[in-house]
């Protein structure tokens, strides 16, 4: 919805845009509360926001707030072609270019990669200033300013929501995906200490996925092998959580609850993703959650085929959390001694430090090597690093337990 | 170029259509003024209601109603770049004012002094 409605207003005027949505929203709260949710809730909301930007175009067509010298946007400001203009902007098809487009938009080679992804997930997807820090091991205040540098690039060059043509796609395909992978890990490991998993973000993140290949413009290899990766990880997210709401490790998953119709899905998207010449990260992340789904126990996964991906994946992009991950397929393979001692030295990146999972792994190697105390002392460091109320109390039963 | 206003007069009363015949028709004014703004002739332009009122005898009286009456009455306008009075009346041509009887009036806007 605000795609649409930056693309009426430009994209210099995404406050603007932002307002009609929290009003449709609003609107919508205090009249369903009354008459409950409209049979099409979507299409409720499209109309209220419409004839908000009906409004809005009304009240500044004489001023220099929108810019109509665009052919298109200057037959907003007649009453004999306003409403067939705007009913155009609304139509299905569309909302799905301009959402698509939007994403290119805040992909700019202009913005930096880490304000290109802030901002889709603030202004597209509906992402808080606080579940972003999280999933960018960075503080509030650090994404607050990157979305303001880049609502101000935005207003300065005008930039228009549209999708790339072929000799661009691919570099720029690059950050949508990153951004749609980030969603995604949102909603698999959420921030919201209510919920540990929220499945509106992991469908949202497949619906933008399926809708880039449902895109001939956009059905790249790489985007197939994330549509791969995401299902995969999805077909695990029933057996994740306890019926208490508590987490699974892995090893202790119920593997007959995992959803195969998303294993085979995904199998046919990584086959897909084979064809052409790019190998992406995704790729390799695909693989190896392949590995894991089709592994009928923990102990008989073929850790072998799983490390040479991660070798792979690290020779691509060196990643703390991917050698992070390296490190606990090391300990399956050679032992938790060899895993520890690459651990640490991991240990003294910055970022690293200060994510709790790199804690509480060195914590679990320290237990299977019989040393509690020196467990006991990570996973307290860990538990200070997490915000989610799952994976605290995940954590502190793991250190009631070591000390008992 | 030069700037040339349409005056649209007259026309059948569109309040008796349906929803989609109406629909049908605002969609060819989008199309006819699409493509004016696509080629860079479009100024703008605007419907006007039927109701107004007239101010005769140097402002002091006032009735209230335009003066003109039915196929008289100016209905909206339009406004365009041209390069000439002929080009500016060849756009006319298109206006789906014609779909229910109005006549067009173009004119140049002409610089003072």
């Amino acid at each position: 919805m605000v795609s649409v409605l930056i693309k009426i207003f430009g994209s210099e005027n995404i406050e603007l845009a932002e307002d009609v949505v929290q009003d449709a929203l609003l609107r919508a709260m205090e009249v369903w509360k009354f008459r409950g949710i409209p049979d099409n809730p979507r299409a409720w909301l499209y109309r209220v926001a419409k004839n908000k930007a009906i409004d809005i175009i009304r009240k500044n067509k004489h001023n220099q707030t929108i810019d109509f010298s665009d052919p298109e946007r200057q037959l907003l400001t007649s009453e004999y072609t306003l409403t067939p203009t705007m009913n155009g902007y609304w139509e299905e098809a569309q909302i799905q270019d301009d959402f698509l487009g939007m994403m290119y938009a805040c992909c700019h080679p202009k913005i930096s990669k880490e304000n290109q992804v802030t901002f889709i997930l603030k202004s597209l997807c509906g992402f808080s200033t606080k579940e972003i820090a999280k999933s960018f091991l960075t503080s509030e205040e650090t994404i607050s300013k990157r979305l303001y540098r880049t609502k101000e690039y935005f207003r300065n060059q005008k930039i228009s929501p549209k999708i790339p043509s072929s000799e661009h796609i691919g570099p720029r395909t690059q950050t949508v995906l990153s951004a749609i992978y980030l969603m995604f890990n949102e909603g698999y490991n959420s921030t919201h200490s209510e919920e540990l998993i929220r499945n509106d973000l992991i469908a949202q993140s497949m619906h933008l996925c399926r809708s880039m290949l449902n895109h001939k413009k956009t059905q790249l290899p790489e985007v197939y092998a994330l549509m791969a990766l995401i299902c995969f990880h999805a077909s695990r997210v029933q057996s994740r959580l306890t019926p208490e709401g508590k987490l699974i490790r892995l090893a202790d998953q119920d593997r007959t609850q995992w959803n195969k119709d998303l294993i085979t899905a995904g199998t046919q998207y990584l086959y897909k993703a084979g064809f052409g010449d790019s190998f992406s990260t995704y790729h390799c992340e695909a693989t190896i959650s392949y590995q894991h789904c089709i592994a009928k126990t923990y102990e008989s996964t073929n850790w072998q085929i799983i490390l040479y991906y991660y070798d792979l994946l690290l020779s691509i992009e060196d990643d703390p959390v991917v050698a992070l991950n390296r490190c606990l397929v090391i300990s399956k393979l050679h032992g938790p001694k060899k895993a520890l001692k690459e651990l640490k030295l991991l240990g003294k990146d910055p970022v690293l430090n200060k994510y709790y999972l790199y804690h509480s792994c060195v914590a679990s190697l320290y237990e299977e090597l019989g040393k509690k105390e020196e467990a006991i002392s990570y996973l307290e460091i860990a538990v200070q690093l997490t915000q989610s109320k799952q994976e605290q109390t995940f954590i502190f039963e793991k250190i009631e337990k070591l000390k008992s | 170029m030069n700037e040339y206003l349409m005056i649209i007069r007259g026309g059948e009363d569109l309040s008796d259509k349906s929803p989609e015949e109406m629909q049908e028709h605002m969609n060819h004014w989008q199309q006819w003024m699409g493509g004016l703004a696509q080629n860079g002739k479009l100024v703008g332009g605007q419907p006007l209601q039927r109701e107004g009122k007239s101010l005769t005898e140097r402002g002091t009286k006032v009735t209230d109603r335009p003066l003109a009456e039915g196929k008289e009455m100016v209905g909206g306008y339009i406004m365009v770049r041209a390069n000439s009075l002929d080009e500016a009346t060849d756009l006319a041509k298109g206006c789906p004012g014609f779909e229910h009887d109005c006549t067009i009036e173009v004119r140049e806007i002409a610089p003072m002094g």
